[in-house]
């Protein structure tokens, strides 16, 4: 650790280039607390998106035509209106209205910039989640449902034992290219000030001047986080693959 | 292995094994418009392999698939070890208990290998003991002559090898009658064989079945009783060998004529 | 990155041939649902069905929203309606009609739509190259501007690029606006290169060897039989990304860029930020961006249906 610090802080004097994160106490401190926010943030927002995800599919299977219009209408609002304009209308409008509390002289709102972040994002890609589980569930043939009320399964239990099991590994490789674009489209939260990495980045370089060498982080931590992600889902893909099928 | 005694316990019926096993009377299905069943009646006595032929179209799916409730009708009475199917309070998981049904496309769970397809109903919804059920499916490997398949998941088996699992999966659950919807439909003519051998084996060993089949031969050799059935009528039946030397009805004949 | 183009393409190809017998039941629709999921990964977006009434509530949405603002409004002051009405020509055209505000969002995807293009097809074209080295080259830079968050690039282009080019004889100054658009360039080039790239794999290579057995060269294939057969299968996918491109637009409110989103916050606090006029405003944008969008998203999913068929 010495020893890396002691190289940048080497390269800073030599070349000018300065990677003033590995070297600086302070904003290593400022960047390692980033990188958890976002991690944080990103994990968040996928089990919020996932969460609205189950939930639209099952209401867009319910028997009312009014609730299949809403889910409808909330898929169509959030696929052709801008992301960042959405996270904005929740912090500043949505979050204008919900309550707050007294924390020692002045008002804390009850759902602070991260939480909306992770509203507004969560609802984001659950609209995309929503119709990939949709199609998922389509896309188990009436007749193996047939098969397993035959044995004696209720509606319920073959949800569990066979539609689910088989619908949930039909829209994996969908799942995982939302899951891939919500992780960049986490970024937006800069807009409302939540301290992930794009924003704390522009802070260290207000402070350091040192602009292209925080962009080389950026790239190098986005482009890594999206490495991982794949990788850890490609190989959940294949361990979730039937044999001799698909 | 099921027998076929066992059955009726506790339903509060007052089944004899003397009285048909299923007794179908009168029945009338419509899907909308379309009258699909216009007052059919069969009985089924316990140990009887029964036959259905017909024309495509002429309902015969429709009407086996309503003996295990998958349709349900709107007039008439099918009676099922004394269990009365077309009654809104049925009790489906103690009907589907006596009724195994075989369909024409397998219908296997892709994602359990063979031997999991076969105990999977059995643990969750008779919620009988694991390693009995093991031990049983097991012994339907066997029978059905899948030795050494009990790994393999459905896509890494052939069509005949499928339905071979398909009817011990049906089996597992101890039923006191077999339906079997042309069963042999999907496959190569070379698997036929092995399928129709291990329907036939069950026969033999006394297994209640209901049968729509093309196979005439099979039908011939190993059938009680022989259904023609056309535009939702039973039009002709009788025992094997007077229905296929000696049919009356023209449309029988006719349809005889065209497939033999 | 290097797993998810792989997998992406060779589960294609296997889903297509081997088990195409063996599960006759599920295998059809699964085969849809992943080949679905293929050309999604290959386009790193989603489409949807869309039908004319889900606008609908759109507007009541936005009744709603203007509804509840007007009954919070202090009787002195000016109505949210009117200040909407007041300022909605500033947000949608910037002051004195000159092309900013939201004009200006749909002039930075036109011209970034047109780089992106531009160099999208070349590089994709890079991608299927027989030179190991160009392939190489145009594959990692594909990957990198694919999966780099576009905000991430547009900073990038917008702090490091020069405010002006001096090319001795003459100095061109590069406003913002033109900065926004080459930084938004990128990730659609990176995109649509997969695009092109995934189009052309996706020919049968019967088309490559009968070509060949014709005598064509390489080059006479790729514009004279492979290219225009692509052509067709490219276009819902380039205007899938127009859509998501204009949607991208407002972020370069973050720059200080002046378009749409700009206006609005300097709309609401010329109006003394007063929170009824929030969600009014707030909605108007969304309200727009949707009007323009939708249609298009619309379109394209027609083109898809009509193309899908003849192909
Ligand atoms: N779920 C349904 N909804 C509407 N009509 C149906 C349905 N199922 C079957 N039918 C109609 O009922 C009639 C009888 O169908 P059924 O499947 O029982 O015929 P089948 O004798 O089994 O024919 P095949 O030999 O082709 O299997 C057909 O006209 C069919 O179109
Ligand atoms: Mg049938």
């Amino acid at each position: 650790m010495e020893l890396f610090g002691d190289y940048f802080k080497q390269l800073y004097d030599t070349s000018g280039w300065n990677f003033v994160i590995f070297y600086d106490q302070v904003e290593w401190q400022r960047f390692v607390e980033a990188i958890w926010t976002t991690i944080k943030l990103i994990i968040a927002c996928l089990i919020f998106s996932l969460i609205v995800g189950f939930v639209g599919a099952w209401a867009q299977g319910a028997q009312s035509k009014i609730v299949r219009n809403v889910i409808a209408g909330y898929i169509q609002f959030f696929r052709n209106t801008p992301p960042f304009v959405q996270i904005l209308f929740f912090y500043f409008v949505l979050g204008n209205l919900t309550p707050s509390y007294d924390a020692g002289g002045y008002q804390e709102a009850y759902i602070g910039s991260f939480g909306w972040a992770v509203i507004s994002l969560g609802f984001f890609a659950g609209a995309f989640n929503t119709e990939i589980f949709r199609s998922g569930i389509e896309a188990v043939p009436e007749s193996t449902v047939e098969a397993a009320s035959a044995l004696g399964y209720t509606r319920l239990q073959s949800y569990i034992h066979v539609v689910f099991p088989l619908a949930f590994r039909v829209c994996l490789p969908a799942l995982n290219n939302n899951l891939v674009n919500l992780l960049k489209t986490t970024t937006l939260a800069y807009g409302i000030a939540v301290p992930e990495m794009m924003y704390t980045a522009n802070q260290i370089w207000s402070d350091n001047v040192n602009v292209p060498e925080m962009m080389i982080v950026l790239f190098f931590f986005y482009v890594g986080l999206v490495a991982i992600l794949v990788y850890g889902m490609s190989r959940w893909e294949r361990s979730m693959k039937i044999p001799g099928y698909g | 292995m099921a027998s076929p005694s066992q059955s009726g316990n506790g339903s509060g019926t007052n089944w004899t094994p003397d009285q048909p096993m299923v007794s179908i009377k009168d029945v009338h299905k419509s899907f909308g418009d379309l009258e699909v069943l216009k007052g059919v009646s069969l009985d089924v006595m316990k140990g009887e392999c029964i036959c259905i032929i017909g024309p495509s179209g002429s309902g015969k799916s429709t009407l086996i698939r309503c003996v295990n409730a998958l349709n349900d009708i709107q007039q008439g009475s099918i009676l099922v070890e004394g269990l009365e199917v077309n009654d809104p309070n049925l009790d489906k998981l103690e009907l589907r208990k006596k009724v195994g049904m075989v369909f024409q496309q397998y219908n296997l769970f892709p994602h359990k290998t063979a031997i999991e397809n076969i105990m999977m109903a059995p643990i969750t919804v008779l919620k009988q003991d694991k390693d009995e059920v093991a031990e049983h499916a097991n012994s339907l490997i066997k029978k059905v002559r899948l030795e050494g398949k009990e790994n393999s998941y459905p896509g890494e088996l052939s069509g005949g090898q499928q339905q071979r699992v398909a009817i011990a999966r049906s089996l597992a659950m101890s039923p006191d009658v077999m339906l079997f919807d042309e069963v042999t439909a999907a496959l190569d003519p070379e698997t036929v064989k092995e399928v129709l051998n291990t329907i036939q084996e069950l026969a033999e060993e006394g297994m209640t079945c209901i049968l729509v089949t093309h196979e005439m031969g099979f039908a011939r050799e190993v059938a009680n009783h022989i259904y023609f059935t056309d535009f939702g009528l039973i039009v002709e039946h009788g025992a094997p060998a007077t229905f296929f030397d000696d049919a009356k009805d023209p449309r029988t004949k006719e349809f005889l004529s065209q497939i033999l | 990155m290097v797993a998810l183009d792989h997998k992406g393409m060779s589960d294609n190809r296997t889903a297509g041939t081997s088990d195409e017998k063996v599960f006759e039941v599920l295998l059809p629709v699964a085969r849809q649902q992943r080949s679905q999921a293929m050309i999604e990964r290959l386009e790193g977006t989603f489409r949807l069905n869309l039908h004319p009434h889900h606008a609908i509530w759109m507007f009541l949405l936005f009744i709603l929203a203007v509804g509840t603002a007007h009954a919070q409004a202090p009787k002195e002051l000016i109505s949210p309606i009117d200040a909407l009405i007041k300022w909605s020509p500033f947000i949608l055209w910037g002051p004195e009609g000159g092309l900013t505000g939201f004009s200006l969002n749909i002039i930075i995807s036109f011209f970034a739509m047109l780089f992106g293009t531009i160099a999208g097809v070349a590089l994709g074209l890079m991608q299927i190259s027989l030179l190991l080295p160009v392939r190489t080259g145009s594959w990692i830079v594909t990957q990198f501007f694919r999966n780099s968050p576009w905000l991430v690039l547009l900073f990038t282009i917008m702090l490091l690029f020069p405010f002006e080019i001096d090319l001795g004889f003459v100095v061109i100054p590069i406003p913002d606006w033109m900065k926004a658009v080459i930084g938004f360039s990128l990730p659609v080039m990176a995109n649509l290169s997969e695009v092109v790239r995934g189009a052309v794999r996706s020919l049968p290579s019967g088309q490559w060897e009968s070509a060949e057995s014709l005598a064509f060269n390489r080059r006479e294939t790729l514009w004279m039989i492979i290219l225009p057969q692509c052509f067709k299968r490219m276009i819902p996918p380039w205007i899938n990304w127009y859509c998501i491109l204009t949607m991208s637009t407002p972020l370069c409110s973050i720059m200080g860029v002046e378009e749409s989103v700009t206006y609005t916050a300097q709309a609401l606090n010329a109006e003394g930020d007063r929170p009824e006029l929030l969600p009014v405003f707030y909605v108007f944008l969304l309200l727009i961006h949707f009007i323009y969008t939708y249609p298009i998203a619309r379109w394209s999913i027609q083109l898809e249906k009509k193309f899908a068929i003849k192909l």
